[in-house]
């Protein structure tokens, strides 16, 4: 079985102003590798939400896409302040996001119910003060 | 027959009734009506577009230019305004206007959002100075620029002093373009901004913040509409990107450019009429906190704009709902050159409502105003062709108007002269008794 294909992106914490590009690299990636488009489209709002909280809540972090032959696994992983309380963070409407951003469009606390929503499995493995590591599998 | 008046505005003088809808909504109080018809003073318009919106007999129009006048051009690039993107139903990706364009006869697309973005990084810049005076008034919606020039002189200094994103994106597309095609020369290339509003073309022809406009001509929304949707329509895979973000889509509507500064010190006012008494309020230092102030002439930001295909608030919610997974910005300033971004021609106070040069003069013909506006009647009716009873008078102080104009006043003339007349025909034919 030959090794699946990794995506790498660094998901620069310092500068909240370049949030969100990394999903745009990975669309452009998972369409040259010619996915369905309603595929590519719940990779890329799934990995978007991650992105996001992560540049939000954990100053960046790792982002990687992992292609296997019948499905696509996304990996975030941070070195932020854990989530407290998982079953909250994961309430529609729930939002620690801080005010300034809020009008932009940011901090509905949609992130994670939405990541959920738009794959098929979710793992959350978070430690207080060490950080947090999502996993998502979109079957393709 | 169509007369050119002045500025963007184009007033078609046989559809022209000579009714009052403009009249009375002019915030500058520049139109009159003369002889049957609207005439706008050149020197107090400030292309809101307002009289264009009101007019029920479509008299009043937008002068724009059209593709086809650009074709001795070796490069063609159009800059789509951030409202363009509302304009279209199901839309929720924003490459499909991008090649959308290029199909449509321009050479290049250069995104005013993808400026925008770059405008919004260095107002974040800006604000962190402490020797400007707060709170800064957001330059770039032209109208508000002109109405600050000729009604606001005191708040001049607070206008961000940083050119508009139409502006940013004619220079950097020009750049870009150069850079890209050496055999081009400045003079082959030329920028057409695909406008939402009229305010616009007049920037262009009079820009504000910069001697000569790299605009080279500004084309309407829903002039090239229809062939874009058609040319859309046909695009299965999109093969230009968008280079907009977030930010640069927000910019459309009101609240986007201060949503970009990430700071919630801030108001943001549309319309040109809230506008006015938001300004009124800033002048009396009533805002106490407030870094930015966001306004807007058109009702809802540049998606209110008279040249646009959609409702404006349609395309407002559109947009927010296509911004929904977009990166916050995807565009920044490469060398953080922001010094090159600045205004290079100071915006001057523009005395229009002066009465006089003269200071006692002025203190005069002021105390002739108040005597004749006190024998008017103060309905404001907008009959004798000035907005209110107290712009006749000053009207007739310029001496650009008679009491005669006031047509209340002069049926009060006539009764008093067809009774005067009575009296004197009765007292013919009913001579007074001799007491003797």
């Amino acid at each position: 079985m030959s090794t699946p294909l990794k995506l790498h992106y660094d998901v620069n914490g310092e500068d909240f102003t370049s949030a969100g590009n990394a999903s745009v690299q990975a669309k452009k990636a998972l369409r040259q590798l010619g996915y369905d488009p309603d595929i590519i489209r719940r990779v890329a709002i799934a990995m978007y939400e991650g992105e996001i909280n992560m540049v939000i809540h954990a100053d960046g972090g790792d982002a990687d896409i992992i292609v296997y032959p019948d499905y696509i696994e996304i990996v975030l992983a941070d070195k932020g302040p854990g989530i407290p309380d998982v079953s909250k963070a994961m309430q529609e409407g729930f939002s620690t996001a801080p005010d300034n951003i809020r009008s932009l469009g940011f901090g509905a606390g949609m992130g994670l119910p939405n990541m959920k929503k738009h794959t098929d499995d979710m793992k959350i493995d978070t430690v207080i003060g060490e950080g947090t590591t999502i996993t998502m599998r979109v079957n393709t | 027959m169509t007369e050119k008046i002045n500025h963007s505005v184009l007033l078609d003088v046989d559809k022209c009734k000579g009714c009052t809808y403009c009249l009375k909504r002019c915030p500058t109080e520049a139109i009159r009506i003369r002889n049957g018809h609207a005439v706008i003073r050149a020197e107090r318009c400030i292309d809101c577009g307002e009289c264009i919106r009101v007019c029920p007999h479509q008299a009043k129009t937008a002068d724009f230019d059209r593709l086809e006048d650009f074709k001795d051009y070796k490069w063609k690039i159009a800059l789509p305004a951030p409202a363009l993107y509302g304009q279209f139903d199901r839309l929720d990706d924003l490459d499909y206007v991008v090649s959308g364009l290029l199909e449509c006869g321009f050479d290049d697309v250069f995104e005013v959002a993808r400026a925008a973005e770059i405008v919004s990084e260095c107002t974040r810049e800006y604000l962190k100075r402490d020797d400007i005076p707060k709170p800064v008034i957001s330059s770039a919606c032209p109208s508000v620029v002109r109405l600050i020039s000729v009604r606001f002189p005191y708040l001049l200094d607070n206008v961000l002093p940083i050119l508009p994103p139409v502006e940013v994106a004619a220079r950097m597309a020009k750049e870009e373009a150069m850079k890209k095609h050496p055999e081009l020369k400045e003079e082959d290339i030329c920028a057409l901004f695909i406008s939402p509003c009229p305010a616009k073309v007049s920037y262009v022809r009079n820009p504000l913040g910069t001697e000569k406009s790299k605009v080279d001509g500004v084309l309407a929304i829903r002039d090239i509409y229809f062939k874009l949707v058609s040319a859309m329509n046909k695009i299965q895979f999109p093969e230009s990107d968008s280079k907009t973000g977030r930010i640069g889509v927000s910019w459309a509507g009101t609240g986007g450019e201060s949503s970009a500064l990430l700071n919630d010190k801030y108001l943001a006012a549309d319309g040109i009429e809230n506008v006015i008494k938001v300004l009124d309020e800033i002048e009396k230092e009533n805002f106490a906190g407030l870094e930015f102030i966001e306004l807007n002439s058109c009702n809802g930001g540049c998606v209110g704009g008279a040249l646009n295909v959609e409702n404006p608030y349609i395309a407002r919610a559109r947009l927010h709902i296509m911004r929904r997974y977009l990166p916050v910005t995807k565009t920044k300033s490469e060398n953080s050159d922001t010094d090159s971004l600045l205004w290079d021609a100071e915006v001057e106070y523009n005395p229009v409502l002066k009465l006089d040069s003269d200071r006692a003069e002025a203190m005069r013909k002021m105390q002739k105003i108040q005597t004749i506006t006190k024998c008017f009647p103060q309905i404001d009716c907008g009959s004798c062709g000035a907005p209110t009873c107290a712009a006749l008078a000053e009207d007739i102080v310029r001496g650009e108007a008679h009491e005669d104009d006031c047509i209340i006043e002069m049926r009060r003339q006539i009764h008093s002269i067809y009774d005067h007349l009575g009296k004197i025909v009765h007292e013919t034919y009913n001579p007074p008794e001799d007491k003797e």
